[in-house]
């Protein structure tokens, strides 16, 4: 338990005094609801209403948490920190743990963030933000596992090309924050909801409007994903753990 | 917990052997390091001296043989076994972002030391090891030396009786190289050190034994003179040459 809390604050410290994981993780989702709420303000039609932007954007900005947690964890392996830590009497789960466990108030943070930033700009701030922050969570845990998952595959240059560049596109065009998925139609809307961001953002809108009853259809998708991710990650890590030193 | 303390060897290898595949990195090691010795183990590029270290650290799992630190198995009982010993790694393994003091302090509580025993550890350790000065520097902003030397500052804050040095110095100017050896120096007799290394200079002025590993068979062992006079050579590079191209396993 000692190890596991000492691992998981180093990696806390680790990613927050990088500043450009707060620049992306935090700057740049409220710098994209800021810009589009002012495009909002200057076009006749209802295109990016608050109550439906800010569900998206905060999907959106946990994305970047895959990209944290990747990079911390491909350059520990490169540069034989995690061979000294091995060297330890750490256990599987103390890894496991401590590299989780941190990412999910920095989720919560983030997308807490968000919903005030929204606040700021008119939104009003109901009970529901508190649900929609909630309903997040599995999506939160989506992308920890996706990071967990390419920090034990990838280097660090490789896990800023599919975290960075690849998984932020994919998460951004195909979960209907930017525009109406049924405005696409066709295969490119059965490809978004065959995967989970669609789902995570309708879920965190359903929670907004107060449609209770249509979150848990959504959330399904996500918590399903979420878990192959976070299962496979962790049978990924500790094999890959294995062959590192062997 | 009196009969480790009293126990002759440190280190014991018995049999150990490495396969990867087809490839036999490592055949049938034997040794035994006394308490408090340093041995350094040399040997040319894919020797098996990494792969020795490993298996000794319980870093990797060996094909057939066994290693024992104080005493208790790395196979049967890795997590004892891996309590005694410290690691620098060939690669400079520190937390960037963290300081000096908070990557000395977490490698102690790694071990088990609560917070306020940590804080002790780590200023204790930085003192001993020239690193008080720069104690609130993140590791990122250290020279390649001062890394080095937190390195094994790291390796040494959960106070191991073993401690594994791979490669200590690579990579380092003279002056930092000079200043690690009176590091190492400092630590002969309080801790059984295994080394590695490239730089025979280092070999003869740190080591108490060498062990010359070739095409993953420990060929030679003894002082570096017992080396030089059973090789006949006039220096101690000359002995490792011949040596280190022989791969007939000692006896």
């Amino acid at each position: 338990m000692n190890a596991m809390t000492a691992f998981s604050g180093r990696n806390t410290k680790e990613m927050l005094r990088d500043p450009l994981n707060l620049a992306f993780g935090l700057g740049f989702p409220v710098v994209l609801l800021l810009l589009l709420t002012a495009i909002q303000r200057n076009i006749p039609v209802n295109l990016f209403q608050l109550e439906r932007l800010t569900p998206g954007i905060a999907v959106f900005g946990l994305s970047f948490i895959s990209l944290f947690s990747a990079t911390l964890i491909s350059k520990d392996r490169t540069t034989s920190f995690l061979m000294r830590l091995f060297a330890s009497p750490m256990r599987a789960s103390d890894y496991i743990l401590g590299y989780t466990l941190p990412l999910i108030p920095m989720a919560l943070a983030q997308a807490l963030l968000c919903y005030l930033v929204a606040g700021l700009l008119g939104m009003q701030l109901t009970a529901n933000v508190l649900l929609a922050i909630l309903v997040s969570l599995p999506a939160a845990a989506l992308f920890i596992g996706i990071g967990l998952l390419c920090g034990s595959v990838f280097n660090d240059k490789q896990v800023g090309g599919i975290c960075g560049a690849l998984l932020t596109n994919l998460s951004a065009w195909l979960s209907g924050t930017w525009f109406d998925l049924d405005l696409v139609g066709g295969a490119f809307k059965k490809i978004a909801y065959a995967l989970p961001f669609a789902h995570a953002v309708d879920a965190g809108r359903a929670a907004m409007s107060g449609e209770f009853a249509a979150i848990m259809p959504h959330l399904w998708w996500v918590i399903g994903y979420a878990a192959v991710a976070l299962v496979a990650a962790v049978l990924v890590f500790r094999k890959k753990m294995l062959r590192d030193n062997g | 917990m009196a009969e480790r303390e009293t126990m002759e060897y440190s280190i014991q290898a018995k049999g150990l052997t490495k396969d990867y595949g087809a490839k036999r990195a490592v055949e049938n090691l034997n040794l035994e390091i006394a308490n408090g010795e340093l041995f350094a183990l040399l040997g040319i590029n894919g020797a098996g001296k990494t792969t020795s270290i490993k298996m000794l650290s319980g870093l990797t799992q060996p094909t057939a043989g066994e290693a024992q630190l104080l005493g208790d198995s790395m196979t049967n009982e890795p997590a004892r076994a891996k309590a005694h010993n410290g690691i620098s790694p060939q690669e400079t393994a520190v937390a960037r972002n963290l300081t000096v003091l908070e990557n000395l302090a977490f490698m102690a509580r790694i071990y088990g030391a609560n917070a306020q025993t940590a804080d002790k550890k780590a200023n204790d350790i930085a003192a001993q090891l020239g690193l008080r000065e720069v104690g609130k520097a993140k590791a990122k902003t250290l020279s390649g030396g001062m890394q080095r030397r937190l390195s094994i500052g790291m390796a040494l804050i959960s106070e191991p009786k073993i401690l594994f040095l791979d490669e200590p110095t690579l990579g380092l100017d003279v002056i930092a190289r000079r200043e690690l050896w009176a590091v190492v120096r400092g630590l002969k007799g309080r801790v059984t050190i295994l080394l590695t290394t490239h730089y025979l200079e280092e070999v003869e002025a740190l080591s108490d034994r060498v062990g010359i590993m070739a095409r993953g068979k420990l060929t030679a062992i003894g002082t570096v003179q017992e080396l030089m006079t059973k090789t006949g050579a006039k220096n101690f590079e000359d002995a490792f040459i011949a040596l280190a191209t022989d791969t007939e396993e000692i006896a």
